[in-house]
This record gives structure tokens, C-alpha cells and sequence, in this order.
């Protein structure tokens, strides 16, 4: 090893407290136990939140850190949803080997379509994802001899889990699977934004030109990341199948899609936060207005959106940070302060 | 058999109409600007509400409330680009997707709260309901009429741009953005104008499309798919094009749901993605 | 001579009737420094473009120390050594340089295909990525964000990350361009201290930083190659002052 100048050091110090945890981690981690406590009456709720984030989560890797939009992300949630649903009814109900084989079925599906996903951008990538969102959902309603078309899927029996623990009325154990799940899943892109597979992805999102002209592999980097977040979304799907132990075909649903943008947008997307305060605030807001009518739902979502576009371009967490610094009087850099790039053109 | 697939045929064509009516306008704003108006048809379902409220509430004749219907959502569109669109057209696709959506939200909210989410009723005049015979085949008066209809609007466009000194400034703007700048043409007030009129064709299209397909909340969201293919497909700024894809979409969809009711629409999709796939920028696209 | 580097044979190229490119030929040997000048709309960026497979020629070849990569993608041509900085700043605007350069060299690696590991892990990238960062004087602001970098140090860190991907031939597309001229000369700086192993091919409208940084000149008129020679041969020549001075602008 050849010695250490300062300098070099301070570059290494810098990318070593990309990776460590800030107490504000711990504390959001912590709190997301709080339900059990203080609401035990809205696990179910919080069970729902916690597949949403993970969702939002499974997005956020694909659009947030590698740019690539998509406006048919529930095809792979619905895609996992659907196939928890359908071993359970062909006589297989135990929870986490169905978890894992609808996560990697819909990951093959994520895998297959990579390899289109990576040749396009802009409009063209736009149209070809909504698209693809509607064939599965056109399909599955077609297909209703599987999947029971718009009736949605009947008969799903989850075995308890582990073989103790039965999915309760109350959303207990639904509640702490999910949030598992979620924690698990979340480490794990924790851990891939910090590699260099994540910087390179980054890069893909700042500047695809140039990472041709570096010699990058853009579009293997692509298919690969779109192929984890299409199992993560798959996971997030199965999980809902398994605690609700239905499936509607809202699960393919356009309007799915559209949320989890939202969803992801509002937070503040490239962040991984992002889309699971995202999901809280969202999941909690429509349980409020949940008696209105779905059609008027729509206004204040729409209204949100409108207001995050034009006014807090890198959304609720993006915004938090402007104000953090600009109190600290500091340019912070690093991933949860960092603007976000992929915003504006160049 | 015969008969039926030219009333197929016959029926495909007056919705390709329809269609064209409601993407036309988008596929020369996406040209000129590259702006992504996914809020394009909410234009399309003022115009229909417009023509729904004067009929019903004030009693005007179906005709008279045509002009209304397009110059209304012109003017709307005229408030929407002024005050929103406009600071988006340096921005990424997905900020003018997320901005639109937003409004075709609001829109359909809007209208659910002001309609309710029923199917609007029209009466339609007696000179344009009912039915003739030509050449042993039945087609409906209005079809027949909006067919001819949309053909005088296609023609007025088509001179429009071709032979005035506005068509040309908009060719030249769709054609090379910055080139169109260097040569002095003000390509901010002509997209201005081309979107307001745009809009209003769409509103026009909304106000036909009463008939043929009803009217709810949902408008905005059901055909914008139909109209994004449209205009996907035929590629952009290209009115020949949308033209063509318009008629395609018309028939073939009208074909897919008349002859294979359970996978119409899922062939309309499938189809749809592999042009996409082969001709990215449409089948009819200049731009690579 | 020995074996050229980078060579071209037969190279054409137009969009619909404007030729921007007509049977260039060219043979860069090993550690030239070369220069690429003539007016605006001469071909130059076409041409580098042409080379680094940015754009598919209409006809002829493209030859990279004796392997022929006509058909191969820019990425492919990356990693054989053909790399190119560009004339307007093309960067990564929210990495900083660190992240930047030690992406390129994880690129160059293949570190970049790992998700498990994180990148601090990977010391010998990062040391290498700040000792390229330092060559270029961009040690100090290796951690602040691209765009926040002032316009010179950006266009340092265009090299920056060519230079992170170990070239043999380097194409600078006016490395200088908007750079005031006072601050220019730590650019050149750089520049002339590459490695002797690197061939340079760069185009520059400075005729002053041309005659003292190249070792021999290449001229272009209207997609063609005009002449080449040593910078004496170049500014003798006739032709050339026509060009420059006579009817043509003065880039």
C-alpha cells in the first residue's frame, strides 16, 4: 500500500460517509414500529403502506437513480400479485416461497422486456411502458379462465406463517411480513445506489451520451436494474395478494401506474426515502377521504401533482433538504441532499 | 358477411374521424414543441360538456353549439398554456408527463363533481338520426356526417398549411426548431396559436364524439391512450400521418372488437408496441 | 513510419445532399500530437464523430492499431483506446468529479457490474480516480458538484474522464472552447503533458496554441481534407492562408 496522502484521504472519507447510517435512518426505522403500539387498530393500513413503499421503492431504482420513466410499473406488480394468487389456488399457501417465486416470475418478465426497455427513451420509452401496461391488464381481463377477469381472483388461502403465525383479521401478522419484507428489500438497494453499479446508474440518468463515450455499459446496466426493480415490484404485488388473500384486476390498473408516480414524485424521487414518505402520506390521506367518491380523490392528487412539478421540482424530501441547508448556511452533498438532476434537460 | 364488413369498415371510418378530430392537434404541438400534453384530450371533454350543457340547459340546437365547443376549449387551452405549459417546454418529458396528468386528474374530478359521473344525454336533431340505404348497405346519417364534417376540417387544415404564410411559419418550426428561429419566425406565438386551435379541434372532436361513444369523467383518461397511439403511430407533426393512423386505429379497432370481442383491444396494444419497436418515431416519422 | 494508431480510408459521409465528409484520409501515428483546424462547418466534429462511431459513415473504413471497428458502437470503441472529450461540456452535472472519474475507471474495470460492494471499497479506483483528478489541478474540488465547478475546471474534467479511460488515442474536440484565453494555458498545460504513449488528435481555432502544441496539422475545407504537414509546412502554404484569410470566416 503506498502511503496515504491527505488529500486522498479526505476523497476516501468523503465516500465512506456516503455509506454510513445517519441517526435520522435509525429513527425512521424505529418509528416505523410505532404502529404496533399506538394504532393497533390500523395495522391493516400500515400493512398496505408498507407494500406501497416498496412499490415506490422498486420504482425509485429504475427512475430515480437510472432515469428511465415508466408509465406501467403495475404491470410487474400486478404481474407478481397475480401469480402469489394463483399458486395459493392451485394448493400452494405457504407464504414465502410463493413470495419468492412471484417475485422471480415477475422478474423474468422484467428481464424479457429489458432488453426493449434499454433500446428507447423519452416519448418512446413513455409509450412503449403504458402500452405494455395496458397489454397485461387487456390480457389478464381476456384470460379470465385463470384469472378470473374482472371478477378478480378467488380462492386464495394463505398457509400461517413459518406455520405459526396465520394471517389475522387485524393485519398484525400481515403488518410485520410486510415491514420485513420492505426492510430487507430496502437494504439491499441501499447497498446497490453505494456500489459502483449505482454510480454508474446515476450516470445513465445525468448523461446516457457521455456514458457511451466513456465506454460504459449502458444497457446491460439497464436491463440488470430494471430487472431487480421489476422483482421488488413483484414482491410488493405478492405481498398485497398474500395479506389480502384477493386479487382484483386493479392490480394492472393504469391508474396504479399513475399513483406510484405520484406517489414516488410527491416524496421526491432518487432518494430512496422518497417514495416511502411518499407512500405514508398518500395511503394516509386516501384512508381519510376514503368514504368520497374515488372520482374526486382525484383533484387534490392532481392539484399535488400540478404543485410539485411547477413548485417543488424534487418533491417533499428535495424540498426539506433546501431548507436544511440553507439554515446550515452549507452546500451539503450526498445522496439525501443532492438536487435532483434528471429533472431539467441540459 | 359482405355487407357487414363494409359496415365495418363504414363504422371504423367515422371513428377513425373521430379520432383524427382529437389527436390532430397534439401530433402538431408535439412536433413544434416536443411538449408532452398527456391533458390533450381534456380538451376534447370540455368541448363535449359544453355542447352537453347548452343543449340540455339552454336549449340550443346541436349544430349552433359546435363552434361554442371548439372555441371554448381553445380559450381554455389558451389560459392552461399561457400560465403552465409554457414554463415547461425546457423541461424533461416526464415533468410535462407528471404536470398534464395532474390536470387531466383535476379535469376528471372536476367534471365528476359538476355532471356527476353519468353518461351525458343528447338528443340529436332529426335530420341527423336515423338511417339510409346506399348500395344495399344501412349507414347511419351521422356517421355520414361526421365523416364529411371532419373531411372539410382535414381539407381546411391541410390549405391551411400549405398555402398560408402561418402554415408555413408552423411546417418550418415543426420541421427545425432552431432553424425556424434563426430565420426571425416568432415560433413561441405561432405554437401559441397552434395549440389553441389544436385544442379546439379536440374540443370539436369531444363534441362529436357525444354520440358515438358518450360522455362521462373518464373521457379524458379513455381516449388519451387512443389519441397517444394516434399519434405515436402516425408519427409527429405529420398530418398526413395522423391521418392515415387515425383510420387504422378507426377500423382495426372497430374490426378487433366487432370480430374478436374477448382480445380486441389487446391486439389494438400489441400492435401498437411492435410499430413502436420497429419505427420508434412513428410510421410516418421524420425524426429518428 | 510504423504502424499508424488511429487510421481512416475512404471516409464519406452526408445528411441528404450537404457532404460533410468526403474521402477522408487519414494515419495518426503513435504519440503525435496532431491538429485539426479549418473554418467553421469544415467537417472537424463530424469527422471526430465519425471516428468514435458517434455516427455510421456512408462508406469506408475506420482501422484502430491495425483492427478494423467500422461496425463497432462507440462503447466498444471506448474500451479499445478511441476516446473523445466534447466541444460543449458534456458532463455528469450532479456527480462530482470523484464520482465521475471513478466511475469511468469502474467502467474501464468492469467494477461497475458489482452492486454488493460499495464503490469506497474499492480503493485502488478511487486512489487512481483522485491522482487523475490531481494531475488536472482538480484535486482541491474533487468532492463538489460538477456544475457548481467553475467553466475551466469543467473543461478539465471533459480530459479528466477521458484520461480515466486509459486512451491510446485521444480526439479533443476544442478542449479551449469559451475558455478565456488567460485561463487557457493550464488547459494546454495539461494537455502537453500527457503521456508520450497517448496519440492527440484535437481541433483548435487558436492558431498560436496550434503552432506551439502540434506537432503536425491537418486542414479541412468543406468535408475534405485540404492538406496535412508540419505546422512549418502548414503556415507557408497558400492554400491555407486563402482559406483563412481570403472568403472564408475566421473561426
Amino acid at each position: 500500500m503506498a502511503v496515504t496522502s491527505p488529500a486522498i484521504a479526505g476523497a476516501h472519507q468523503y465516500l465512506d460517509a456516503q455509506v454510513r447510517w445517519r441517526t435520522i435512518e435509525i429513527v425512521f426505522w424505529l418509528a416505523t414500529l410505532l404502529p404496533f403500539v399506538v394504532t393497533p387498530d390500523y395495522l391493516v393500513l400500515a400493512s398496505q403502506i408498507a407494500v406501497t413503499a416498496l412499490f415506490a421503492l422498486s420504482l425509485d431504482l429504475i427512475l430515480g437513480y437510472a432515469g428511465i420513466v415508466s408509465l406501467g410499473h403495475a404491470a410487474f406488480f400486478g404481474f407478481g400479485a397475480y401469480t402469489a394468487g394463483l399458486i395459493s389456488k392451485w394448493g400452494w399457501g405457504e407464504p414465502l416461497t410463493g413470495l419468492l417465486i412471484s417475485g422471480l416470475a415477475a422478474g423474468l418478465l422484467g428481464y424479457l422486456m429489458s432488453f426493449i426497455i434499454s433500446r428507447f427513451r423519452h416519448l418512446a420509452l413513455i409509450m412503449i411502458t403504458l402500452g405494455f401496461g395496458l397489454l397485461l391488464h387487456e390480457l389478464a381481463n381476456s384470460a379470465s379462465g385463470i384469472t378470473g377477469g374482472a371478477d378478480g381472483l378467488q380462492g386464495v388461502k394463505m398457509w400461517p406463517l413459518f406455520g405459526a403465525f396465520k394471517f389475522d383479521l387485524y393485519g398484525r401478522t400481515a403488518y410485520w411480513y410486510a415491514l420485513i419484507v420492505l426492510f430487507l428489500l430496502f437494504l439491499v438497494s441501499r447497498r446497490l445506489i453505494n456500489s459502483p453499479f449505482g454510480l454508474s446508474l446515476r450516470g445513465i440518468r445525468e448523461n446516457a451520451v457521455r456514458m457511451r463515450a466513456i465506454g460504459a455499459e449502458s444497457r446491460s446496466h439497464i436491463r440488470k436494474i430494471y430487472t431487480i426493480s421489476a422483482i421488488i415490484a413483484g414482491v410488493a404485488g405478492a405481498i398485497l395478494t398474500q395479506t389480502t388473500e384477493t386479487v382484483s384486476l386493479g392490480v394492472l390498473d393504469f391508474q396504479r401506474s399513475a399513483d406510484i408516480l405520484v406517489i414516488l414524485i410527491l416524496g421526491g424521487a432518487g432518494r430512496l426515502y422518497g417514495g416511502l414518505i411518499g407512500a405514508i402520506i398518500y395511503m394516509i390521506a386516501r384512508d381519510w377521504f376514503s368514504g368520497v367518491n374515488p372520482q374526486y380523490w382525484y383533484f387534490p392528487i392532481g392539484v399535488l401533482l400540478i404543485g410539485v412539478v411547477l413548485f417543488l421540482p424534487n418533491g417533499i424530501l428535495g424540498g426539506l433538504a433546501q431548507i436544511v441547508n440553507s439554515e446550515r448556511g452549507q452546500r451539503c452533498t450526498g445522496w439525501l441532499t443532492a438536487p435532483l438532476p434528471w429533472r431539467r434537460r441540459p | 358477411m359482405i355487407t357487414s364488413v363494409f359496415g365495418v369498415l363504414f363504422d371504423g371510418f367515422a371513428y377513425g374521424m373521430l379520432l383524427f378530430l382529437l389527436s390532430v392537434g397534439l401530433s402538431v404541438t408535439l412536433g413544434m414543441m416536443n411538449f408532452v400534453n398527456l391533458a390533450h384530450c381534456t380538451f376534447g371533454m370540455i368541448g363535449g360538456y359544453v355542447t352537453v350543457t347548452l343543449m340540455n340547459s339552454w336549449g340550443w340546437p346541436f349544430l349552433a353549439t359546435l363552434p361554442v365547443a371548439f372555441v371554448v376549449a381553445a380559450l381554455i387551452s389558451v389560459v392552461f398554456e399561457r400560465t403552465m405549459f409554457r414554463r415547461l417546454y425546457r423541461a424533461t418529458d416526464l415533468d410535462q408527463c407528471l404536470l398534464t396528468i395532474g390536470l387531466v386528474f383535476v379535469s376528471v374530478a372536476t367534471a365528476a363533481w359538476v355532471y356527476g359521473t353519468i353518461q351525458q344525454p343528447v338528443q340529436l336533431p332529426p335530420y341527423l338520426r336515423g338511417s339510409v340505404q346506399v348500395m344495399g348497405l344501412t349507414l347511419g346519417v351521422y356517421r355520414i356526417f361526421l365523416i364529411v364534417f371532419a373531411l372539410v376540417v382535414t381539407g381546411l387544415l391541410v390549405a391551411a398549411l400549405e398555402f398560408t404564410r402561418f402554415g408555413a411559419q408552423v411546417r418550418a418550426a415543426v420541421d427545425n426548431q432552431r432553424m425556424a428561429r434563426g430565420l426571425g419566425i416568432n415560433v413561441d406565438g405561432a405554437f401559441a396559436i397552434t395549440f389553441a386551435l389544436g385544442s379546439g379541434l379536440a374540443g370539436l372532436g369531444g363534441a362529436l364524439a357525444i354520440d358515438i361513444v358518450g360522455l362521462d369523467p373518464s373521457f379524458a383518461l379513455a381516449f388519451l391512450v387512443y389519441v397517444l397511439i394516434v399519434v405515436a403511430v402516425g408519427g409527429l407533426g405529420s398530418i398526413g400521418g395522423t391521418f392515415a393512423a387515425a383510420m387504422l386505429l378507426g377500423i382495426s379497432d372497430m374490426a378487433g372488437k366487432y370480430y374478436f370481442p374477448a382480445i380486441g383491444s389487446f391486439l389494438i396494444y400489441l400492435v401498437m408496441i411492435s410499430l413502436l419497436m420497429w419505427r420508434p418515431a412513428g410510421i410516418f416519422g421524420r425524426r429518428t | 513510419m510504423s504502424v499508424p494508431v488511429l487510421s481512416t480510408s475512404g471516409l464519406d459521409k452526408s445528411f441528404g445532399s450537404l457532404v460533410v465528409a468526403k474521402n477522408i484520409e487519414i494515419a495518426l501515428p503513435r504519440g503525435v500530437r496532431y491538429a485539426l483546424i479549418g473554418p467553421n462547418g469544415a467537417g472537424k466534429t463530424t469527422l471526430i464523430n465519425l471516428m468514435t462511431g458517434m455516427l455510421r459513415p456512408d462508406a469506408g473504413r475506420i482501422m484502430l492499431g491495425g483492427e478494423d471497428i467500422t461496425a463497432l458502437g462507440p462503447e466498444e470503441r471506448v474500451r479499445r483506446g478511441l476516446v473523445r472529450t466534447f466541444q460543449i461540456n458534456s458532463l455528469f452535472p450532479h456527480l462530482n468529479p470523484l464520482e465521475a472519474v471513478t466511475l469511468a475507471i469502474c467502467e474501464r474495470e468492469r467494477i461497475a457490474r458489482t452492486w454488493w460492494r460499495p464503490t469506497s471499497d474499492y480503493r485502488a479506483a478511487v486512489d487512481e480516480a483522485y491522482s487523475v483528478l490531481e494531475s488536472l489541478m482538480l484535486g482541491p474540488v474533487c468532492t463538489r458538484e460538477t456544475r457548481e465547478l467553475a467553466y475551466g475546471q469543467q473543461r478539465l474534467l471533459e480530459i479528466a474522464l477521458a484520461l480515466a479511460t486509459r486512451p491510446k488515442v485521444l480526439l479533443l474536440d476544442e478542449p479551449a472552447a469559451g475558455v478565456p484565453r488567460e485561463e487557457s494555458a493550464e488547459l494546454f498545460t495539461a494537455i502537453t503533458s500527457l503521456s508520450q504513449d497517448i496519440t492527440v488528435l484535437f481541433i483548435e481555432h487558436d492558431m498560436e496554441l496550434v503552432f506551439r502544441l502540434a506537432s503536425r496539422i491537418i486542414v479541412m475545407v468543406g468535408g475534405r481534407i485540404l492538406l496535412e504537414g508540419t505546422p512549418d509546412e502548414i503556415s507557408a502554404d497558400p492554400r491555407v492562408r486563402e482559406v483563412y484569410l481570403g472568403g472564408a470566416t475566421h473561426g
